[in-house]
């Protein structure tokens, strides 16, 4: 009878999740299992559908960021129509993206990690969420919230609602910005602006506090991987992959979306339903690399507006090369909501933000075409082929969250050897297990567009398979 | 006055109608000191409870744990909401019941290690249902996702004690 201790789900994290601890002889933990536990079938189902019903089929994927499985999806069938996007079309694409990675970001700050950080990581789990912190910093609590909202909003003036607009298609966007959106979008900035600079503020005077954490949250060497722009700037919506190492080494640059097989390979566990891809050259599981706000800080070479810069540099002060703890995920995604707001105003007060050419029309003229995007969380592709209808034969996606599944179980493992006595349980061990999840704000119900949910249990195994110990949550 | 004890749940689905539920924005803060949010994704408090007022459910019924969950939240639950379209009709997750379960498995994992279910994973029904299939339901919100003020009306009813016949009309489309 082995012993197992359920968290179940994990929660505070877009999804749901399911851990594995085994311990060792010392009542330590000697392995660790992050389990993915839902799959929905996406790329199967999309056969035989005609391809341009992809960007708002692909966008049910996930309800936190539809917008980059539209960005991706599009772009796919970009390639397949083989037309070259209007300029003003890519940059209301990129706008609508933009205002994704701010209420995305700012849901995972405020909304899902900041009760760890702001009530404590042992504080009572009854009131360790989004209210408990509106009661206690009621501030903050609406200052997040209306960032979140703002993000939202920027989404809904371009695309007609909130959540799964059906704006960006095949060719480009459906209708273009007015005078009035653009002022609209303009008008909410600066709060947005202050809201982020504060939290930003903020969470570097809390880190500190975290010594723990920072050194064990997934605090190892690692490559990290991203899309950047042409002069290796951070960009979201479009650029070439470039993978770097610990010391911030380039290893790989100037890699085309399409040649994305070149590589990154994915294997499958049968412990879960996420697959694990992997760095092609050095092969699996070696070729562990991390994805999402904290590789794209490590791998440009500038943010590319002048106070993320001026945070990006106070940031990579912390160390020679990447910044390699998880912890840090925090901060990046902090950093890169202040980019995303000086972008939009960038974009917004081009005048050519108005021209009204924002779509290219055409009948599928390849039949082959793949997308790439940095999606919140990492670099998200879609890669399609169609027959000569149009209707989809292969669909394959590799999802943002995806690529750290190799990261995160290295975490977990990490975190788990650090807090989890297995003699002596308590719930504020087993919430950090789960914070250093929430580092990296997963994306489950991303992962699991081949399956399905991700309950988080932790199941602790004495060498001889008896129960150690056990707690009951919630 | 006590608060009323509410719990959303997110089965098979996107997570896509509990962010439209958090697009109450402001809101939230309104509703909160009238209602105990006594387990959520978003919230830290593992096992479904007993003496739920009101739970919120998102998404289908596609395996057998999303399947022994939905029985114990009627169990445990006064008022069942189904929470969007695919809690009401299966919506996108059912555009797999075409497809054997482990024939779709290994179309979509290759010829290595597939997870089939069973052990740490759990295991596929034949087809993703709505909940109502299951379970008997109270009050159906629609949308793909319902809209936030859909869901504000709706939660603002249950929490004024409407009777559920009197819960507002959604409009479908």
């Amino acid at each position: 009878m082995a012993q197992t201790i359920t968290i179940d789900p994990v929660t505070r994290i877009e999804g749901h999740a399911k851990i594995t601890l085994t311990l060792g002889d010392d009542g330590r933990v000697s392995d660790a299992r992050f389990h993915v536990t839902q799959v929905r079938g996406f790329e199967k189902f999309a056969e035989g559908r005609p391809f341009y019903e992809m960007p708002s089929l692909m966008a049910r994927i996930c309800g936190i960021c539809p917008v980059s499985h539209l960005v991706a999806s599009a772009k796919a069938c970009d390639g397949l129509l083989a037309v070259k996007v209007p300029e003003t079309g890519a940059n209301l694409r990129r706008l609508m993206n933009l205002g994704q990675i701010t209420q995305s970001h700012a849901l995972s700050f405020f909304h899902l990690s900041s009760p760890d950080f702001l009530l404590g990581m042992d504080s009572d789990p009854a009131t360790r969420n989004v209210f408990g912190l509106a009661e206690k910093f009621p501030d903050l609590a609406l200052a997040g919230i209306r960032l979140r909202k703002y993000g939202q909003e920027i989404i809904e003036t371009l695309g007609g609602r909130k959540i799964h607009p059906a704006w960006i298609v095949p060719g480009g966007v459906n209708d273009p910005l007015t005078v009035e959106e653009r002022d609209r979008i303009l008008a909410g900035l600066p709060e947005a602006k202050d809201t982020t600079r504060l939290a930003l503020d903020l969470f570097r005077r809390t880190a500190p506090k975290f010594a723990d954490e920072l050194d064990s949250f997934a605090n190892f060497p690692s490559l990290f991987m991203s899309i950047v722009g042409k002069e290796g700037e951070l960009e979201h919506y479009d650029g070439k992959f470039r993978v770097v190492d610990s010391d911030r080494k380039i290893v790989a640059d100037g890699v085309a979306p399409a040649d994305y097989a070149d590589i990154i390979g994915e294997a499958a566990e049968e412990w879960t339903y996420l697959k694990m891809p992997y760095y092609k050259p050095l092969g699996y599981p070696y070729g562990l690399y991390r994805v999402g706000p904290l590789a794209r800080l490590n791998t440009v070479d500038k943010c590319g507006t002048p106070e993320a810069d001026a945070a990006l540099h106070e940031f990579r002060a912390m160390a020679s090369g990447s910044i390699l703890s998880s912890f840090h995920y925090h901060t990046a995604r902090l950093i890169e909501i202040l980019y995303a707001l000086e972008k939009i105003e960038e974009l917004l007060t081009q005048t050519d933000i108005l021209n009204t050419h924002v779509r290219a029309k055409a009948a599928p003229n390849a039949s082959h075409g793949i997308g790439v995007s940095e999606a919140p969380r990492g670099t998200l592709i879609h890669d399609y082929e169609i027959d000569d209808d149009g209707l989809i034969t292969k669909a394959n996606l590799i999802i943002a969250t995806g690529h750290n599944n190799l990261a995160m179980n290295k975490g977990v493992l990490q975190v788990a050897q650090r807090f989890v006595d297995g003699k002596n349980l308590h719930e504020g061990m087993l919430n950090r297990v789960e914070a250093v999840i929430r580092c990296y704000d997963p994306c489950l119900s991303c992962s699991t567009h081949a399956a399905g949910q991700m309950p988080m249990i932790i199941t602790l195994v004495n060498p001889d398979g008896t129960v150690a110990d056990s707690i009951t949550r919630g | 006055m006590s608060k009323t004890r509410v719990a959303t749940v997110w089965l098979d689905g996107c997570s896509g109608c509990h962010m439209s539920f958090l697009d109450l924005d402001e809101r939230l803060l309104d509703i909160a000191p009238l209602i105990q949010l006594v387990h959520s994704p978003i919230a830290d408090v593992k096992e479904f409870p007993e003496n739920v007022d009101v739970a919120l459910v998102e998404g289908a019924v596609s395996s057998d744990e999303d399947e022994e969950k939905i029985l114990k939240i009627r169990e445990r639950s006064k008022i069942l909401v189904a929470l969007g379209d695919c809690s009401v009709t299966s919506n996108v997750p059912s555009m797999r019941n075409q497809f054997e379960p482990n024939r779709m498995l290994h179309a979509i994992y290759g010829d290595g290690v597939i997870p089939l279910g069973g052990g740490p994973v759990p295991t596929l029904l034949r087809k993703s249902r709505p909940i109502h299939e299951f379970v008997n339901v109270d009050v159906y919100v629609p949308g793909c996702p319902p809209p936030a003020d859909l869901i504000f009306d709706t939660i603002s009813n249950l929490l004024a004690g409407q009777k559920r016949e009197d819960a507002p009309a959604p409009k479908f489309g």
